[in-house]
């Protein structure tokens, strides 16, 4: 069942579009992903899940509900954690555990969460008093701390070091395994790797791809990278030819070759084929980072034409 | 109104010492000086044998509510918005009006503290006599308060930032300070002064105060001034105030 569900979402501020019909539906949990550059529409999109954003034209479902007509009883079953925001400098954090649990009709006990979050001896502390990091467990408590249905997490582990990124990750995916759906925004590929079952990729306010880290990844052109050194040189039309490749480059007598699982094979037979042998053969999968880039366009590059191109390879 | 909140912004006044000491501790102290000088416990002529510290008790009373309303209310309020605490707000069921509200009956409740300590300073301290049409009193004083939060909220309503908030709130402190009468009693002002400064909201306040001190029912013109000012002042907050 679709908890989440957006059709044809749009949204511009003052003439410049940020959302250009973005739709996608997020099933009971699972954890969503939302990927793509800065400035792509990420955050916008999510706001409208929200309910803190009225979208211009297109659909946004809740568990059946508007988040902005029926904002109270969305309220009840999505919890949020913002990318901005501070709290009163002066509120501690057990008086703002405390505050926001009362929010709910059957809030979480506080205590473990905090105690999860690593806030357990922060309790008393103030938190104008707190690190970066420790305000964002902060905020990802109060986002948990009234029992939700449903979690959005926007830029959920900016400002953690290392290690309480890893922790973090856990307790989302214990957050998950508990039934809550969790809707989560991040430019981290590692993080999107390993949390989510679905991404989208949003780049420009569209959506670039829809699919499992697993799937972006083999869809991506070069999705497996060959290298090696021939003994003896190979006919570059011969090499030009290998099926599903996607790029060759040659350097310093090395070659590179990006493509699927039947170029490997492939180059492999043609090289039994001349006697040649490969010196230092490398066969490599692409990361989500390559198949992200891929999918995305950079502000450095952008033009009519790669967006046109964009559109083309990814529909 | 949520409890919560409430009970959440009320310990939060009162972990602001700079708040506390200009709203409860300076008007009430501002006073006792002020009675320490004996002439100014001299029966003046000109004042209808009122004395100098009895003119200044609600002069002081409407330092603490100007105090509360101007300056620290506005900077409260556009530091909710302005660091994203009314937008988290937002994203639970408890509107962010809560806060709103909440901020505004804490600094209510501290005024009217305020106005009470000033009056005992006067009663116990200098024998100042206690309003002698206390129900006229307690309109007049309610509706100086109300006026006072309305004119923080266009404050907070035009305040992108707490330091154009701060700024602004300081530029009205000391004109709404000179109307309350800090400078000069509304009685020893001279009449013209005393009835351009009773279009204000401040030396209307000052004047129904002093009318219900010495027994008689707060002038209507005062309190419709009062009142007409909370009205336009709180049509152009809610025009005017953005949630984030």
């Amino acid at each position: 069942m679709s908890v989440i569900e957006v059709t044809d979402l749009r949204k511009s501020y003052g003439g410049r579009t940020v959302v250009d019909g973005v739709s996608f539906a997020v099933e009971e949990g699972e954890i969503f992903g939302i990927l793509g550059p800065n400035g792509a529409g990420k955050t916008t999109t999510v706001e409208c899940v929200e309910g803190l954003r009225v979208p211009d034209a297109g659909r946004v479902r809740v568990t059946g509900l508007d988040p902005v007509a029926d904002h109270d009883r969305v309220a009840h079953v999505l919890g949020a954690q913002l990318q901005e925001g501070r709290l009163q400098e002066k509120l501690t954090v057990r008086e703002a555990l405390q505050l926001y649990a009362a929010f709910h009709p059957n809030p979480a006990d506080w205590r473990p969460l905090a105690e999860r979050l690593g806030l357990g001896d922060r309790l008393g502390a103030r938190f104008g008093k707190l690190s970066g990091g420790q305000k964002q467990r902060l905020f990802i408590a109060l986002a948990l701390v009234g029992n939700p249905r449903i979690v959005v997490l926007d830029e959920l582990t900016t400002g953690l070091d290392p290690r309480a990124r890893r922790d973090t990750w856990q307790l989302i995916e214990e957050v998950r395994d508990s039934g809550v759906t969790v809707l989560l925004v991040t430019h981290f590929m590692e993080e999107a790797q390993r949390l989510c079952d679905r991404i989208a990729v949003i780049d420009k306010g569209r959506i670039a791809a829809l699919d499992t880290p697993a799937g972006l990844i083999r869809r991506s052109a070069g999705a497996t990278v060959i290298t090696f050194t021939p003994s003896a040189p190979l006919d570059e039309e011969e090499l030009s030819a290998l099926p599903a490749l996607s790029s060759v480059a040659y350097k310093d007598g090395r070659i590179t070759l990006a493509g699927g699982d039947e170029t490997v094979n492939a180059v492999i037979t043609l090289l039994a084929r001349r006697h040649i042998t490969a010196h230092q053969l490398r066969v490599s999968d692409a990361t989500l980072d390559d198949a992200f880039l891929d999918l995305t366009t950079t502000d450095l590059t952008t033009t009519d034409l790669t967006k046109t191109d964009l559109t083309e390879t990814t529909s | 109104m949520n409890t919560a909140v409430l009970r959440t912004e009320a310990r939060l006044l009162a972990r602001e010492p700079g708040s506390l000491f200009w709203i409860l501790v300076f008007p009430p102290v501002l006073l006792a000086i002020l009675g320490a000088v004996p002439a100014f416990r001299e029966p003046q002529d000109g004042l209808d044998g009122l004395r100098i510290v009895d003119t200044y008790v609600p002069v002081t009373v409407l330092v603490g509510m100007i105090v509360a309303g101007v300056q620290s209310m506005p900077a409260g309020l556009t530091g909710y918005r302005e660091h994203g605490i009314l937008r988290r707000m937002s994203t639970t069921p408890v509107r962010p009006s809560a806060l709103l509200s909440a901020q505004m009956l804490v600094h209510a409740v501290a005024a009217v503290l305020s106005a009470l300590l000033a009056l005992a300073v006067g009663r116990l301290a200098y024998d100042v006599r206690l309003p002698e049409q206390p129900y006229g009193y307690l309109l007049a004083l309610v509706l100086a308060v109300v006026v006072s939060l309305a004119l923080g909220s266009v404050i907070s309503a035009v305040s992108r930032t707490v330091k154009i908030a701060g700024a602004i709130g300081t530029a009205v402190f000391f004109p709404m300070l000179f109307c309350a009468g800090v400078w000069l009693p509304v009685q020893a002002m001279p009449d013209v002064m005393a009835d351009v400064v009773g279009l204000l909201p401040f030396g209307a306040a000052a004047q129904a105060l002093n009318e219900a001190m010495v027994g008689d029912w707060p002038g209507w013109a005062h309190l419709g001034v009062m009142a007409g000012w909370t009205v336009a002042l709180s049509v152009a907050a809610a025009r005017w105030f953005r949630w984030e």
